[in-house]
């Protein structure tokens, strides 16, 4: 056998091995990927069927030719969807634009102006980063409580402000910001406000979109906390509004009009990672911390 | 204080404000309260000082059955959600075509709101009268017998807990290990094929070595984070956990604080404090077992 036969034949082996480890890697990659999305096709399918075919249907249909509305019109007539919906955009809203301004008017100061204790506060500030949140929860539903602001705006979003691990990531971005900068700004007899409003805000936008970011998700998806402090469905948000709808809205059966409550709350945030999925996982991958 | 601090200050006052309050007083308060036996929330009196609300906590079923329930989910998730997440990003990073598309999709579950999709999970396994679920439907078909996942046997539940907990947390594995992947130096690689080294040695000796930290800041956030687990139990099977045997500490926490068996801060404040030094303890087990094996560049 020539070499040049052989070296074809090393060739056309290696090329066969290689489409095979492909056709692995594919198939494992679309097995997963569908166990991902299964789920929200189910939800979206659950939810247009009508009540009747849902309920007749013993072993369930993968599709459906008949199609209903029905179901969302329910989801907002019967239980106050509209209501949670609102409240939760109130709660995200208030909280990230608070979260912002302290964020950053701390971590300018951090990261800087000069003054005395600053190293020590800051390793302060870090050493609060390890405090899980169960820990300091209870004392506060019981401060909140004695403050009468169960079932207010306030006591939902003040305890839910505060975020060390931002002010840290932010203190860092700010200070690579060269202090050449600063002493030019100086000269020209800027203050440090119109500094941080006009010089470094601006370069750290990503940052800053990163961390908001962050916080809507988080603020969207909060349970635990509204759960602790709103007993009133008219200050209930999307995750307690749907643990009510479970146990007690529609009936436990109806659940094509529970799948309809589920795909309304989820289609806020599913949108919004749609329009930005490239910053939304460039910022979890550099600040998220679920999981 | 000269001018410069006043001003330094004044622009931490608003932080300050918000961590004294909410962070460091409760962290303190907490302490306070988990060794003041007999509290009532009502007079705001005790009875004395001592570890009375510790040795409540540590006898109650309940809590037990919490702790086994914590440890046990622990135990299954963190090594499968880690391993299947190191799978699936290596072979994410081993294509070129559809690589986009498909770490979206991975992604997506992230941004989804726990609670909701974790009711379309219910679903999918729960056994109801006028149907046995999907799951349970696919499993006849491959001739097993139909279990309710939802309201049955112990193992069952704890099998939908665990599964679905995986899915929660693989998004930000998958996420941060493609990430470590790609950033590997490609010359290690290309001097690894000269030399002729086999796949499975450049994996081996290359891959896992260059994203051991990377690897190792997911087990241990992967560790503290299935601890705190609660709101996909909740999801799955309802507020009432105790009910249904599926309580976590976590849960157990806010049980006491607040619904049908709450208004025990002190308990509350006692079980919190043991898990903090549950959590603490395995952390710190993993930054000595780390030392050995974790390779920083």
């Amino acid at each position: 056998m020539s070499n040049q036969n052989l070296y074809e034949k090393i060739e056309k082996s290696a090329k066969n091995r290689q489409r095979a480890r492909n056709v692995v890697i594919y198939t494992l990659l679309t097995v997963w990927g569908l166990v991902v999305l299964f789920p929200f096709y189910w939800m979206v399918l659950s939810s247009v069927k009508s009540y009747s075919a849902y309920s007749s249907e013993y072993i369930p249909k993968f599709f459906t030719l008949s199609p209903t509305f029905e179901n969302y019109v329910d989801a907002f007539t019967t239980v106050p969807l509209a209501g949670y919906l609102l409240n939760t955009l109130i709660f995200t809203v208030a909280t990230t634009a608070i979260m912002l301004v302290v964020t950053i008017l701390a971590a300018f100061a951090f990261a800087r102006l000069e003054f005395r204790g600053k190293d020590m506060l800051f390793t302060l500030f870090l050493s609060l980063m390890m405090i899980p949140n169960e820990l300091v929860i209870i004392t506060n539903f019981v401060t909140i409580t004695n403050l009468e602001l169960r079932n207010t705006f306030m006591g939902l979003i003040l305890p839910s402000v505060t975020s060390v691990f931002y002010i840290y990531l932010l203190r860092e971005n700010f200070a690579q910001i060269p202090d050449q900068l600063y002493y030019a700004a100086k000269v020209d007899g800027t203050s440090d406000f119109k500094y941080l409003w006009k010089v470094m805000i601006p370069i750290c936008k990503p940052t800053i979109v990163t961390v908001t970011i962050l916080k809507v998700i988080e603020c969207w998806n909060s349970y635990v906390w509204p759960r602790l402090i709103t007993d009133d469905q008219a200050y209930f948000l999307v995750s307690n509004g749907i643990q009510e709808i479970r146990e007690n809205g529609f009936g436990r059966e109806n659940i094509p009009a529970m799948m309809a409550a589920v795909v309304v709350i989820s289609i806020p945030l599913i949108v919004l990672f749609l329009i930005f999925h490239k910053k939304i996982m460039e910022g979890v991958s550099r600040g998220g911390t679920k999981g | 204080m000269d001018k410069k601090d006043a001003k330094a200050w004044l622009y931490l006052l608003p932080a300050i404000l918000f961590l004294g309050v909410f962070m460091v007083y409760p962290l303190i308060d907490v302490l306070i309260y988990s060794f003041e036996e007999g509290y009532n929330s009502a007079s705001q009196t005790s009875f004395g000082v001592g570890s009375y609300n510790y040795s409540y906590v540590l006898h109650d079923p309940y809590f037990l059955q919490a702790i086994k329930n914590t440890f046990i989910l622990v135990i299954f998730t963190v090594p499968i959600s880690t391993g299947l997440a190191l799978l699936i990003s290596v072979g994410l990073s081993s294509i070129q075509k559809l690589r986009d598309l498909f770490q979206t999709i991975y992604f997506l579950p992230y941004v989804t709101n726990t609670l909701a999709v974790g009711l379309v999970f219910m679903i999918l396994f729960k056994q109801t009268p006028y149907s046995d679920g999907l799951v349970n439907l696919v499993i006849q078909f491959f001739g097993g017998e139909a279990v309710d996942f939802i309201g049955g046997p112990y193992w069952a539940k704890m099998f939908v807990l665990c599964f679905y907990t995986v899915w929660v947390v693989l998004p930000f594995k998958i996420l941060i290990l493609t990430s470590a992947l790609a950033s590997v130096n490609e010359q290690y690689y290309n001097a690894a094929k000269v030399d002729g080294t086999s796949r499975f040695r450049i994996f081996t000796r290359i891959t896992i070595p260059m994203i051991s930290p990377t690897l190792f800041y997911l087990i241990i956030t992967g560790f503290i984070g299935a601890f705190k687990a609660y709101s996909d139990a909740v999801a799955l099977f309802g507020t009432d956990l105790n009910a249904a045997q599926m309580n976590t500490i976590v849960g157990y926490i806010y049980d006491m604080l607040y619904g049908n068996s709450g208004g025990y801060p002190s308990y509350a404040s006692a079980a919190a404090i043991i898990l903090f030094t549950i959590v603490l303890t395995i952390t710190c087990i993993n930054l000595l077992v780390s030392k050995k094996h974790v390779h920083y560049a």
